[in-house]
This record gives structure tokens, sequence and C-alpha cells, in this order.
């Protein structure tokens, strides 16, 4: 997983309030084996017609938000389903953060486990940068060391994450060798427990 | 004395491997439940770096997101194939038990883990699945993983995990005739909301649950993810041990009486606390049905729609808007008026014998509407079995239904059940989200015997006046 400290990048503004898993990827596209590929799918009932037509509507078609890397989203964000899909899609289509007032919890750390830092501000916060973004080229620096987010025209904002996701996230470690270093332990846990 | 604890800590305690200061704590994981669709990445990963399945006989897998429902000896769609072939292949090189298509446990996950005894007081079980809360119902600390951690149960039997808040769900009252289960879970995340067990691990307590059956805890159970909460649980009791006994998976004789032993003293001790509580009379649970596109848009089926202008704020307002837009729906009708087009029976929710029993007890000789198609899909092999030796089958058969294989079906539409676009279902599953059971369909989530009321009726009717 690539490491992520400090992210500076276009702003794409989602003004919705609970935006499931399966709006980010629909069930249709969970289909395939790999985790590669996933971005063409990101959002597809809103970004397609049901002939596969772009929607002109739905605004993540704009030119303007092609580039975008920062995605800012209502409330309960990645509700729903568990699916890992959800953040692939999201990785893959070229976000590094998502930012929300509120996160649901599986999607939370399945993005931490990608690579995708998921930043909680308050929803005050989150609307003034949805307006923002919704109408200027909106740049926002996310600063994961220093726990801040800020742009260049005067917003500055400090956000908490818990200590062990920030590290993963700050050393794009693979979770399961480090577990691997506390082999000894789970198997002199094995030897006694119970299981009928 | 040792200070009370709750059941949820108690099962913590027991399972910690290993705790670090200021960092979640590594857990040891008892059962961990595997499906086709979740899986095949957390696979590819541990075969890219050389890893194993460190307790195989810990694991279990089935297949049923995908699976048909019809024809089921020959799986037209391609990549669903692709799908279980892979669940096939993986299960074979690691060494995994699976109950996949053709086997005569094959069935949705959360329904063949209680069914075949896998499921037991004091386990920790994951599943990457978000509705492995319905295992809790037995008393077990359960939750839905994403696919990286599958691929680090996998590989370790562990995961990192911080110690969660206990939140108290106190149910008491008496439920009225006709209401279910499922009204009182679905009342409850109208009242409090989608998020309120954000973070939480719920414990459902109360008279009314301990006189649930187990069926009706596992319903409960099942939605607390709808409400946030990423593990629901119930205290064991006499009612868990009376469904466990005798079970494929769940040890006999001496073994049995010690398990017993060791199951009801993980109840929750009279004098514990909890980070935080809230309340339900069940007395005052009328049958629901949602109206919008989350649980928690839901009313009462005497309710009216609601209307936008009722709410002050502005995004309150929007929300109901956009809400009913989709749900092609007028404020302040009645509910009970809207047509309804297809009625699914199923799911991890409702799926089990009693409900399919509650559901054909409504039928009464009569028939499906014409305007109605109506189908059923019993939650496994198992049930299906069952159901059958009970003629079940045929009731259904007869009053117009169809009766199906056992799978996901159209909760979540992904094998090709799917509701048409703008069409209408009276649905027994959990989510009601935009496109969940096919683009644009619009979902109302109701207990089993109002689904089947609303097939006869042709619209949503008062189970208690439907006689
Ligand atoms: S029945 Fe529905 S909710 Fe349950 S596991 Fe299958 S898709 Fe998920």
């Amino acid at each position: 997983m690539e490491p992520i400290t400090q992210h500076t990048g276009l702003v794409y503004p989602l003004n919705r309030a609970h935006v499931d898993t399966d709006q980010i990827i629909p069930k249709q596209f969970l289909k395939r084996i790999s985790r590669k590929g996933f971005g063409q799918y990101l959002f597809y009932n809103w970004r397609f017609d049901e002939k596969d037509r772009p929607r002109e509507d739905f605004s993540l078609n704009q030119p303007k938000y092609q580039d975008a890397s920062i995605l800012v989203g209502g409330e309960n964000f990645g509700c729903g389903s568990s699916r890992e899909h959800a953040p692939w899609a999201l990785e893959d289509f070229g976000f590094r953060i998502i930012i929300a007032s509120s996160f649901a919890d599986i999607f939370f750390n399945n993005c931490t486990k990608n690579g995708i830092l998921p930043v909680v501000l308050k929803e005050e916060e989150t609307q003034q940068l949805i307006k923002n973004a919704e109408k200027d080229d909106y740049y926002l620096t996310v600063d994961l060391e220093a726990k801040e987010v800020y742009d260049n025209a005067g917003f500055q904002t400090t956000f908490d994450i818990a200590e062990y996701p920030r590290e993963m996230l700050i050393n794009g470690w693979d979770e399961i060798a480090v577990t691997l270093t506390h082999d000894d332990k789970i198997t002199a846990f094995e030897k006694d427990h119970v299981v009928y | 004395m040792t200070k009370p604890k709750t059941i949820i800590e108690k099962i913590w305690d027991k399972n910690v491997v290993h705790e670090i200061p200021n960092r979640p704590s590594l857990l040891y994981i008892d059962l961990h439940l595997i499906h086709e669709v979740t899986s095949p990445q957390a696979f590819e990963g541990l075969r890219m770096k050389g890893r194993k399945v460190r307790q195989p006989k810990r694991t279990f897998a089935t297949m049923d997101h995908n699976v048909p429902t019809v024809h089921t000896n020959v799986i037209k769609d391609e990549i669903s194939k692709l799908q279980m072939d892979t669940l096939r292949k993986n299960c074979e090189e690691f060494d995994v038990p699976l109950a996949g298509m053709g086997h005569k446990h094959q069935g949705i996950v959360h329904v063949i883990g209680p069914e075949l005894g896998l499921t037991q007081p004091g386990k920790t079980i994951v599943c990457g699945d978000s509705h492995t809360s319905t295992h809790g119902a037995f008393g077990a600390l359960a939750f839905g993983i994403g696919t990286s951690e599958v691929e680090h149960v996998l590989s370790t039997q562990t995961i990192w995990q911080a110690k969660p808040k206990t939140l108290n769900v106190k149910i008491d009252g008496e439920l009225g005739t006709g209401v279910t289960a499922k009204d009182i879970v679905l009342a409850l995340i109208s009242k409090y909301g989608v998020d309120f067990g954000t973070g939480y691990v719920i414990e459902y307590t109360g008279e009314a649950i301990r006189k649930l059956s187990m069926e009706g805890r596992m319903t409960i159970c099942n939605m607390s993810i709808e409400a946030g909460a990423r593990a629901g649980l119930v205290s064991p009791d006499q009612t868990t041990i009376d469904f466990l006994e005798g079970r494929l998976h769940v040890p006999s004789g001496e073994e049995f009486e010690q398990a017993k032993q060791d199951w009801l003293s993980l109840a929750t001790d009279p004098d514990a606390t909890y980070d935080h509580t809230v309340t339900l009379n069940a007395s005052e649970v009328e049958p629901q049905v949602t109206w919008g596109t989350n649980p928690s848009q839901c009313i009462p089926v005497n309710g009216y729609i609601p209307n936008p202008n009722s709410k002050d704020d502005p995004n309150a307002q929007q929300e109901i808007k956009h809400s009913l837009e989709y749900m092609g729906l007028e404020p302040d009708i009645p509910i009970n008026s809207v047509p309804i087009e297809h009625v699914f029976i199923g799911s991890c929710t409702n799926s089990r014998l009693e409900d399919l029993k509650q559901a054909a007890s409504v039928i009464k000789g009569r028939k499906v509407s014409d305007k109605v198609n109506a189908i059923v899909v019993p939650g496994s092999q198992t049930v299906k079995a069952k159901a059958e030796e009970l003629g079940l089958d045929k009731e259904f058969l007869e009053a117009g239904f169809e009766w199906r294989e056992p799978g996901c079906s159209m909760c979540l539409a992904m094998n090709g059940d799917a509701v048409p676009p703008g069409e209408r279902c009276a649905s027994t599953s959990n989510r009601n989200f935009e496109g969940r059971q096919g683009a644009d369909a619009r979902t109302h989530l109701v207990s089993p015997e109002m689904a089947t009321a609303a097939a006869i009726a042709g619209h949503f009717v008062d189970i208690r006046t439907f006689v």
C-alpha cells in the first residue's frame, strides 16, 4: 500500500448524506476476482444512464473534476454493504482522501487498508468545503503528520484519527506482516483457548 | 467480588491475544465464514505472498450472493460462474470446508451458520459481509469485515480491533398480535436513526427480547448494521441452548453439558453497566413499512407518507424530497393505498423456517393478486427441505407464489433476480437503498406476514385486520 503523509489535490464535492457502498460501486461490478480496474465503475448508476451513456447532470462527469483526488461528502459516508470494492473503486479512480462529517465503521477501516485516508471534519466545515469546490477549482492540503486540513485562502482546521490507522497509512505497512511478528503469541493463545 | 461485566466484555476478555496501550488489540477469531463475492481477492493475496490459511477448520465457506434461484444446474452468467468456480478452487487449495452449489447445506451464510451449529455463544465470528451481526443472536460477538481483513483473518486467525463501546437497547413490553421482530427493529431504527449504533456493540435486552424465538432474535441482530452498529447481540438463555442442542457442529453428551454451563455463564451480569442505553416499548410497536431509501424512513402501516414541509431543517426537507422522488411517492397519502408489483420473501433477515411458516399462515386459501409477482426464496437447502416436508411449498405455489432455490436473490439482485426499473416491491430483506433490488427499483421493507398480505391485496394492508 502506498504511504500517505501529506497530500494536496483538487476537491470533488458530493453533497449527499448516507452515500452507501452500492452507490459507490453497484453490485453488478462485484463479480471480478482481482482488486484492480474498479475505477471505471465508480458511482456507476449516477454517472451513466441505462444505455451506459454518461449523464451530463452528474457532477463527477464534468471535465473540471477529472483530476480530483479529494472527495468531500455528506454524513454517514460509506454505509451499507461491507464491500471493499468501494475503496478499490475510489482509489482506482484517483481519490486518496475522503472527507465527511461521519463514516460507516467498516468503510472507514476498508479505506485505511487501501491507502485512502478518511478525514472526519465538522458538518459546518464539510459544507463549507463543498460550497468552495462547487464554485471554483478548489485545492486542499491534508497533512496526516500534523492532522491538519488547509487551503491557500485561509481555511485551516485539524482532525482526529486513531494512532493505529495513522501509523499504517503513513508507513504504508502490510498489516499481515505486522501481525505475524506476534505469531508466537497467537500460537501460545491457541494452546489454551477453548472453542466448542 | 469481581466487577460485573456485560457479555461483550466477557467475550472480549476471553479472546484478546495481545494488547498494546493506545492501540487496537489483537483479537482471536473463533469462526470465519466466507462467501464467493468478498473472498477471491483475499485468497489471491495469500497466494501472492506464499501465505497459508492458519486454521482451515475454523473457516467455513458457502455460495449465496450470486447463485441462481432457478435452473441451478446451468449457470448462465459466466462471471458469476467464474466467481463460484474460484471459491471452489480456493477452498480445495487451502483445505477450507465448503457447502457450495449442489451441497445439501448450501445457503445464505448467515442462515447456515446457526443452522449447522457453527454459530455458538461466546464465539468471535467474522465474515466479509455486513450482516454478520445476525450471529449475535446466540451471544456471539459477530461482525462484518472487508476483504483485506478477510485475508488477514485467513492468514493469522486474528484481527486488530479497538475495544468496542457498549450500547444497551432495552426492549420491554409485550408485542401485539401480528407484530414481529422485524417491526421491532424497523421501529427502533425509525426512532433513533440509521447511525445511533455507530462505534458501539449493541446488546438487546428486556422482556420482549427474552420472549422472542432465536429466529426473531436473529432478525433483530441482523439489522444492527442498519443502525450503524457493526455487531448486536443477545445474552444466551434457555431458548439459545434449546435451539443449539443436537445441531451438527454442537458437541453432544458430557461436552454439551460443559458447553452449556460455559455459555450460560457468559450472559451479562445483573449489575453490569453500559456506555449508553436506549429503550423501546414493544407494546407500542405497530406493523411497519418503509417509505423511503434508508431503513429509518419508516412508518406504521396505517400512517401517511411524510411531507418535506413538515420539517424546518432544509437538509431534512431535501432528504425527504429526494427519497420521495426516487420512490415515486406523493406526500400525505396513506401508505396502505400504494399499489405494489412485486413481493420478495427471503434474505438473511427473514428466510428461516419460522419466517416462511408465518408468511404462509396468512394465505388461508387466498391468491396472490394478478398484478403482483411474488417469490419465496428459502434461506438454505435445509430450510427448503424442511418447508417442503411441512407442505409450505404447496401452499405458496397454490396461492400463486414462486418457490425458488436458496440464495440471497432479490435482496441485492446480484444473481439476476431483480425488480425492474420504477417498479415497487414489498420485501422482507434489510436494505431499501437506491438500486438495492435493481436499478431504479423501489423497495419497501416489511415483515414476512405483511409481505404475504401485500401480495394478496396488491397493496400494503394492516396484518392485524387482514383476517
Ligand atoms: S441475504 Fe442480502 S443482506 Fe443477507 S447476506 Fe445475502 S445479500 Fe447480504
